[in-house]
């Protein structure tokens, strides 16, 4: 499965891309804003994103909105800070299929990419 | 300065350390920070909307190391790019953790800054009292050190200022 990670910290991305390993993913592509990640998903077809919210240049809200607005289905886990109740119904407007707050445990993000993926496969 | 903010920030520090550091961390007594105490690392978060002000986490060099490096899971070279974004990181899931509970607040966080330099000082212009909450943890100690208002308290006070009534 084609993995792109968007964050601006290539810390988290690298701690998202270990946890990524030990679930056997590890065709990873990253983009450390959403104006990069609009480029990858066109280039490396990605079959799942995780999306941090806040970054410079364009933020995960606005890329999530504008891959759906073109149609694309990718599943997208939003992995944020961004906790209150408003923001992640904006997420769910904006058609996000699941959402892992910052910080979480590696078996927070596993279990949320798993579940992600097991719908994926369902579908 | 609001009491439920300070204890927003207690939690939220609570949970990065358990999480995604795996260690405990214990909290002094929040006090006026004297704005005089030196780090050498601090990152710095800015808030706007229904809360204004500045979030910083100020750490002497070896809890710096130690802390980001548990958190890449490798050693960081003091200073490099990435051990600016690893404390870039942790500053922004400590105020995206502690705003997430401002209820009913609107609120806004900044990409964060990182300034990386021996003994400074980071000034906050705010007319907010700074606050500083010392913290303690096994892979060191350092402080957060919070200068934020609600903004109906920022608007009176920058009423007051402007018509030189403080």
């Amino acid at each position: 499965m084609r993995v792109l990670l968007v964050d601006d910290s290539k810390v988290m991305r690298n701690v998202e891309k270990g946890i990524l390993a030990k679930l056997g993913l590890t065709d990873v592509e990253e983009a450390g804003n959403g104006a990069e990640a609009l480029t990858k998903v066109e280039s490396y077809q990605p079959e799942l994103i995780l999306l941090d919210w806040n970054m410079p240049v364009m933020d995960g809200l606005t890329f999530l909105t504008t891959i759906r607005g073109q149609g694309n289905k990718t599943p997208v886990i939003m992995v944020t800070t961004e906790a209150e109740k408003t923001r992640v119904l904006d997420a769910i407007k904006a058609g996000v299929n699941n959402y892992c707050i910052k910080p979480f445990t590696p078996e927070t993000l596993s279990k949320c990419i798993e579940k992600t993926v097991g719908l994926v496969k369902a579908a | 300065m609001d009491a439920r903010f300070i204890n927003t920030f207690l939690e939220s520090a609570r949970t990065l350390f358990s999480t995604m550091l795996s260690a405990p961390v214990t909290f002094g007594k929040p006090h006026v920070h004297d704005r005089l105490t030196k780090y050498d690392v601090s990152g710095i978060i800015g808030l706007s909307g229904d809360v204004v002000g500045s979030v910083v986490l100020c750490l002497p060099k070896a809890s710096a190391l130690e802390i980001v490096s548990r958190f890449a899971g490798s050693p960081l070279e003091f200073g490099g790019s990435d051990f600016a974004d690893a404390i870039g990181e942790l500053v922004n899931m400590i105020a995206g953790g502690a705003k997430a509970k401002f209820e009913g607040k609107n609120v806004n966080i900044s990409c964060p800054s990182v300034v990386v330099a021996s003994v400074h000082q980071v000034q906050t212009p705010s007319a907010a009292a700074c606050i500083c909450i010392p913290c303690g943890s096994p892979l060191g100690d350092f402080a957060i050190n919070l200068a934020i208002q609600s903004q109906g308290s920022a608007l009176a006070s920058h009423a007051l200022a402007a018509a030189g009534a403080h």
